[in-house]
């Protein structure tokens, strides 16, 4: 095991630069995920770490040993592709025992350990199977013992789970963190699914256009996101926007909105007077008017209802945006009905328009 | 009251066709009915003409009479023929190893980045579109014991002191011609097995480096049994094609010397044409089928989908 030290890390095809100066700090034994829309540069980036890719600008080091130059062979890292990349022509166990086998490892070594990952991974019975006669789950976890058997510093992991659907996602999701949290390998894991990245890891590190936007726990991104791409990225259903202009009279705050539309806030929030802002409100904090809002509620308009059975969760229209709102209790709502949901004052989010950043 | 019984009939026994005809069995059969006359026809009837003629004494100009296998018995005894099946053998066995070999090797090069890359498949492909009988004029000419410009460019680089006899020794000769039709066979080979190269995902390479694979062991490990299936539907056609050559051996040596280079084709041909013995030519012709037949069935079985191919979905 090992950390992991990204240091100023540029990256460029011919003359188009995709990664422009990252910079991360992964510990020992950490669980850290990159996330990002496609074409964020976190494949790449991961491609780096693993040595697939040559770096082009800073250092990446895999436990004290900066790794730029050395081979992907020597850098004592496994990785978990996308398609899997089984050897089609090798049953199970040989997928698993192949790289055992290219250092010459004893027979008696490679049986157990393939058996012991094959344990830990539930494949004992599927060892003498082709990849071809495995399902999707079993790829995946197949390519999972390969790597475990190695025992590496570092896991990476490229976005593993999107070839699966749906349910299966769900329980792999779970056994890859039951498998870290009993192995304790350092993980850097790539994936484009929020949801992921906010159940699997210990720190998410959030991309974007080749730079980092904000890296710290799941529910530190949650709750307090340093800009508006964060806060749009994170979350699902997303963070409600609303663009407006801040007014001040010395004991209210207030923005106004699109079409008139006014939202009172509380006095406490940053920002100046007349300044250009985006409202932000996550759609578990807006609450259904009671009666005491004395018209601080937005008046929206219910477009569709959805409900999971867990939530209901409705889109209405106020102030010329789209609202998703998510209540625990089962409303009787019906599209074109009017209602007021009212921001929870303590879960606003305002950020300054031009720059998006947190205020 | 009858009118409408018979036309109940009428419309059951309709019906009764319509399900004859909409059985998948019936249907498949009639479907294939036009290929397969079209098959016996053309394939068929010459074959079994040829086939039937090795049993007879025909003649060009005398129709013959069954002699039974009299014609096999006579070419067992018979020196050249034997001489033509080692020499037939002898050019399929080398001149495929050879076209392999070089052919692998362009493939894996021209599978790697390379600039102008378009351009050299090109340029691989350019013997493959020349007529075989061009290129052969054109050995003939290199090999030509007078104007051979192999010869000539060896001489002024002071390598030899005098032209070589290319097509006038058996050994010379036979290497000469195996030399041709290598160098004709390799585009075949370097762009089948390309694309069979193309086919193997790069990640595959990947993860074969990051389990700590050198080059070589990637090659082994991971090209040379992916590419099997392909490599030996290849073979199996290689093999075919350089087993039946005519074209080359009649353009360059027509057999020669001393029936150095004469392949049971073109010996099947000299004697069934040009001496006039359309038994014994076909009797000749016939004899190859035996070799190929085996060709098939080794590459045929080799051919079997492995069990790894097998089961699951392609992805």
């Amino acid at each position: 095991m090992a950390s992991v030290v990204i240091r100023d890390v540029e990256k460029a095809f011919g003359s188009t630069k995709v990664i422009h100066g990252i910079g991360i700090d992964i510990a020992d034994g950490e669980f850290v995920v990159l996330v990002g829309p496609s074409g964020c540069g976190k494949s790449t980036l991961l491609r780096m770490i693993a040595g697939l890719e040559q770096i082009t600008g800073g250092t990446i080091s895999i436990g004290e040993r900066v790794v730029n130059d050395i081979r992907p062979k020597d850098r004592d890292v496994a990785m978990v592709f996308q398609n899997y990349a089984l050897y089609p022509h090798m049953t199970v166990y040989d997928n698993m025992g192949f790289s055992l086998k290219l250092r010459r490892a004893d027979k008696a070594v490679v049986d157990e350990r393939v058996k012991k990952a094959a344990d830990i991974l539930n494949l004992s019975t599927l060892l003498h199977r082709y990849p071809r006669q495995l399902s999707g789950g079993q790829r995946q976890r197949v390519a999972m013992g390969r790597a475990i058997v190695r025992d590496p510093q570092v896991f990476l992991f490229d976005e593993p789970l999107s070839n699966l659907d749906a349910k299966l996602r769900v329980a792999m999701r779970t056994e890859i963190k039951a498998l870290h949290q009993r192995l304790k390998t350092t993980t850097v894991y790539v994936t484009h699914d929020q949801i992921e990245a906010m159940t699997m890891a210990d720190r998410i590190v959030v991309m974007h256009d080749g730079i980092v936007e904000q890296i710290g726990t799941p529910l530190d991104l949650y709750d307090r996101p340093a800009n508006l791409f964060v806060a749009g990225f994170i979350g699902s259903p997303a963070m409600n926007f609303i663009r407006g202009r801040l007014r001040r009279n010395g004991t209210g705050a207030l923005i106004e909105a699109n079409g008139g539309t006014r939202l009172t806030l509380p006095n406490e929030v940053p920002g100046v007077d007349g300044q250009e802002v985006v409202f932000g409100i996550r759609p578990e904090h807006l609450e259904l008017d009671d009666g005491d809002a004395n018209g601080a509620g937005l008046r929206a308009e219910i477009l569709v209802v959805e409900p999971t059975g867990a939530e209901l969760q409705i889109v209405a229209e106020a102030a010329g945006e789209q609202l998703t709102a998510v209540f625990t209790e089962r409303h009787p709502f019906a599209p074109g009905e009017p209602v007021t949901l009212c921001p929870r004052p303590d879960a606003i989010h305002l950020f300054d328009a031009e720059t998006g950043d947190h205020l | 009251m009858a009118t409408v019984v018979r036309e109940a009939a009428i419309e059951r026994r309709e019906s009764r066709l319509a399900r004859i005809f909409d059985h998948p069995t019936v249907l498949s059969v009639i479907f294939m009915l036009p290929a397969g006359l079209l098959l016996t026809l053309f394939l068929t009837y010459p074959l079994g003409l040829g086939i039937w003629l090795g049993f007879t004494d025909t003649r060009i100009g005398r129709p013959g009479a069954f002699i039974g296998l009299e014609n096999y018995i006579s070419l067992f005894g018979d020196g050249v023929f034997l001489l033509s099946v080692f020499n037939t053998l002898l050019y399929t066995t080398v001149a495929t190893v050879f076209k392999f070999a070089i052919g692998l090797w362009l493939a894996l090069l021209l599978n790697n980045r390379l600039p102008f890359k378009a351009f050299l498949r090109a340029i691989v492909l350019l013997p493959f579109i020349i007529p075989t009988v061009l290129s052969a004029i054109a050995f003939w000419w290199m090999y030509d014991t007078q104007f051979s410009i192999i010869s000539f460019a060896l001489v002024e680089f002071g390598l030899i002191d005098e032209f070589i006899d290319f097509l006038g020794q058996p050994n010379a000769a036979r290497a000469s011609v195996i030399a041709a039709n290598v160098w004709r066979g390799i585009p075949f080979v370097a762009i089948c097995l390309l694309a069979g190269l193309q086919t193997i995902s790069p990640s595959l390479y990947e993860a074969a480096a990051l389990d700590g694979a050198s080059a070589w062991q990637r090659f082994r490990h991971i090209t040379v049994p992916t590419l099997m299936p392909i490599l030996s539907i290849v073979l199996t056609f290689s093999v075919l094609f350089t087993f039946t050559d005519f074209q080359l051996i009649y353009a360059i040596t027509r057999g020669g010397p001393i029936n150095a280079t004469h392949l049971m084709a073109t010996l099947a041909f000299q004697r069934a044409i040009p001496g006039g013995q359309l038994g014994e030519g076909a009797a000749i012709a016939t004899a190859m089928i035996p070799f190929l037949v085996a060709a098939t069935l080794l590459s045929y079985y080799g051919l079997q989908r492995r069990k790894w191919q097998q089961g699951g979905k392609d992805d």
